[in-house]
């Protein structure tokens, strides 16, 4: 859907002298990291100190979902949640590869078990309940693992009186799943009901991309929502919109900038500062 | 009455009919009797139809439940309803004609209807915008659905929508937020919801609307979290294969039962609701009025509280012990 047409756009935009590599870190065996916003290269080791954006042009590289709870959560306090849920292929979906071989796939090139991981711990000492989608599984997307998993997450925030925060990146529904993974917006939406009618805090966190049914449910049920600077943030993708309407689609359309400036985004927050801002929202909400 | 448009797996049947009616006027001007022959022919006819439409295949079906004649939700507002007013506009932005709906009696109840409104034709079409709603549509649909809490009153929806809108200003104006906010703010009221895919269940632009005590399809409707032209465009990389998403989708009523999404399947006349409209409205304002008497006895709690069961039970995954 929308993911794919932003990779493209994005191929055709970054025009670099050298071939792009196919993984962020394969120049030189790792040694260097190239910034795929403006082509810097980085020692490797800053690279990651950095937290994988660019200091030099301040572009946000994706962030694997293990990498990022490294990053925010306290060490030694995340307590993982229902690692062992895994996708079934309820209905036998096949197009050009069958589902069930691009699972395998996903399992064995990510070594994780579906494209989100839920848990709970404590950032800066605040215990928090997290969900962090990786869009590197089948491209963030949402079938009836992730649906199960956030949902189960949020019920256990509830339970706890917790607050909740949910790092999203997704190219959407898991369409291999049909109308199940559609159901998973039901479900998540329907967990965040009873959360928020116990008067608990959730916060989104619009990482890029975050598109399709992940957008039309979860990223856009917070209380607070935050983006991470340049995400695309959309529920139809730019391509689909600009092949229906066939018009150019405005300066910096989609992106976190401007859904903040179109009231659907709360603050534009540097990754190195997520930890502190959620925090500070937490401590203001009397957590 | 209008003829009805032909679906191409139709026309076999249709030339039948055609001979048959030549045969009949043919004897006419002859006149023989040929009453007890064409009889014959007639209940062959009518049993092919019935066996045709009992194997249509989920591409076959799609096309039914998109057949510009179906029945579209201001028809059954007409023929369900005993009494019903239209209300409009947000409250927020504006008026959207792609999403309709008011206050209505069926039966005994006093409800609130509301419905995806696709066009008739291609004037009616723009104005109704294929039956996809901006932002300011679904926000419609969520001060009516608020509106029927506040006084108690159960809500009917209609879905029928390709989907939401996919627009510059829709998504300006939080596309993703107004389904969002619909679905989660449908878990929190407390009167009976009845939803029923009409025609087409559009993804999320269907979800939007369609989060119910009850959730039930035409049987010749479809819901799906994608159409299948745009599925096949994605996973295939090309568009000719809508047929084969179709089929690998499951997007039929019977597949939704069986995947236990929907409720019950209310059957159509034989050939699709549009060959039978009022037929079709009365089938429809039976089962609407038989779960309407189940579920107003229960309590707000017990109406959110099945709700969210329900939803919660859909998927299907694999947890290792």
């Amino acid at each position: 859907m929308s993911l794919l047409d932003w990779f493209e756009t994005r191929k055709k935009e970054v025009q670099s002298p050298v071939p792009q590599p196919q993984q962020q870190r394969e120049i030189a065996e790792g040694l260097w990291t190239k910034c795929r916003g403006c082509g810097t290269l980085h020692y490797t080791k800053d690279w990651e100190i950095n937290q994988q954006v660019c200091s030099s042009c301040g572009y946000h590289a994706m962030v694997g979902c293990r990498q990022r709870i490294e990053q925010l959560m306290d060490p030694d306090t995340w307590e993982p949640l229902d690692e062992l849920v895994c996708s079934l292929d309820p209905l036998q979906f096949t197009d050009l590869r069958p589902y069930s071989e691009r699972i395998r796939k996903s399992l064995q090139s990510t070594g994780l078990t579906d494209a989100v991981l839920t848990g709970v711990g404590r950032v800066l000492g605040k215990p928090l309940a997290l969900a962090v989608m990786d869009f590197s599984f089948m491209g963030g997307s949402m079938g009836s693992v992730v649906g199960e998993k956030i949902a189960r997450l949020t019920e256990i925030a509830t339970q706890r009186s917790l607050p909740l925060a949910i790092f999203t990146a997704s190219g959407g529904a898991r369409m291999q799943e049909g109308v199940l993974s559609l159901m998973q917006m039901a479900k998540t939406s329907a967990a965040l009901e009873r959360h928020r009618s116990a008067r608990q805090l959730y916060i989104a966190v619009l990482t890029h991309p975050t598109t399709g049914g992940v957008t039309a449910s979860y990223a856009m049920l917070g209380d607070v929502t935050l983006a991470e600077p340049g995400a695309m943030i959309g529920f139809t993708g730019p391509r689909i919109i600009e092949q229906t309407l066939k018009q150019k689609l405005p300066e910096g359309f989609q992106t976190a900038e401007y859904l903040m400036e179109h009231g659907f985004v709360d603050m534009v927050v540097q990754r190195a500062k997520l930890p502190a801002t959620l925090v500070r929202l937490l401590s203001l909400h009397g957590y | 009455m209008v003829e009805p448009i032909l679906l191409e797996f139709e026309k076999p049947l249709a030339e039948l009919e055609q001979r048959m009616d030549q045969i009949r006027i043919q004897a006419q001007a002859d006149g023989v009797n040929v009453t007890d022959q064409l009889a014959q022919l007639e209940g062959q006819i009518i049993r092919l139809r019935v066996d045709l439409f009992e194997r249509l295949s989920p591409y076959q079906r799609l096309q039914v439940a998109r057949h510009p004649q179906r029945p579209s939700t201001l028809d059954y507002f007409q023929t369900v309803t005993d009494d019903w007013l239209e209300l409009r506009g947000d409250r927020c932005f504006g008026d959207d004609l792609a999403l309709v709906g008011g206050l209505a009696r069926i039966g005994d109840f006093n409800v609130v209807i509301l419905g995806h409104q696709k066009g008739r034709d291609t004037k009616d079409n723009i104005k109704r915008n294929f039956g996809m709603p901006q932002p300011e549509g679904y926000r419609k649909a969520l001060r009516l659905m608020q509106h029927a809490d506040r006084f108690g009153l159960p809500i009917i929806s209609f879905i029928d929508t390709p989907g939401a809108y996919p627009g510059v200003q829709a998504e300006e104006r939080g596309q993703g937020e107004a389904l969002a906010r619909n679905i989660r703010e449908m878990f929190h009221l407390g009167v009976p919801i009845l939803c029923t895919v009409i025609g087409e269940g559009g993804s999320g632009g269907a979800l939007a609307i369609g989060v119910g005590n009850r959730v039930f399809m035409l049987e010749n409707a479809v819901y799906s979290v994608i159409a299948p032209e745009s599925c096949s465009s994605i996973l295939w990389r090309d568009t000719k294969h809508a047929e084969e998403a179709a089929n690998a989708l499951k997007i039929t009523a019977r597949d939704l039962k069986r995947l236990g999404i929907v409720d019950d399947i209310i059957p159509e006349p034989v050939g699709g609701a549009h060959r039978s409209p009022i037929a079709m409205a009365h089938t429809l304002k039976q089962t609407l009025i038989h779960h309407l008497k189940e579920l107003t006895s229960q309590s707000p709690e017990e109406l959110r509280a099945q709700r969210y069961e329900k939803f919660r039970r859909m998927g299907a995954f694999l947890e290792a012990p």
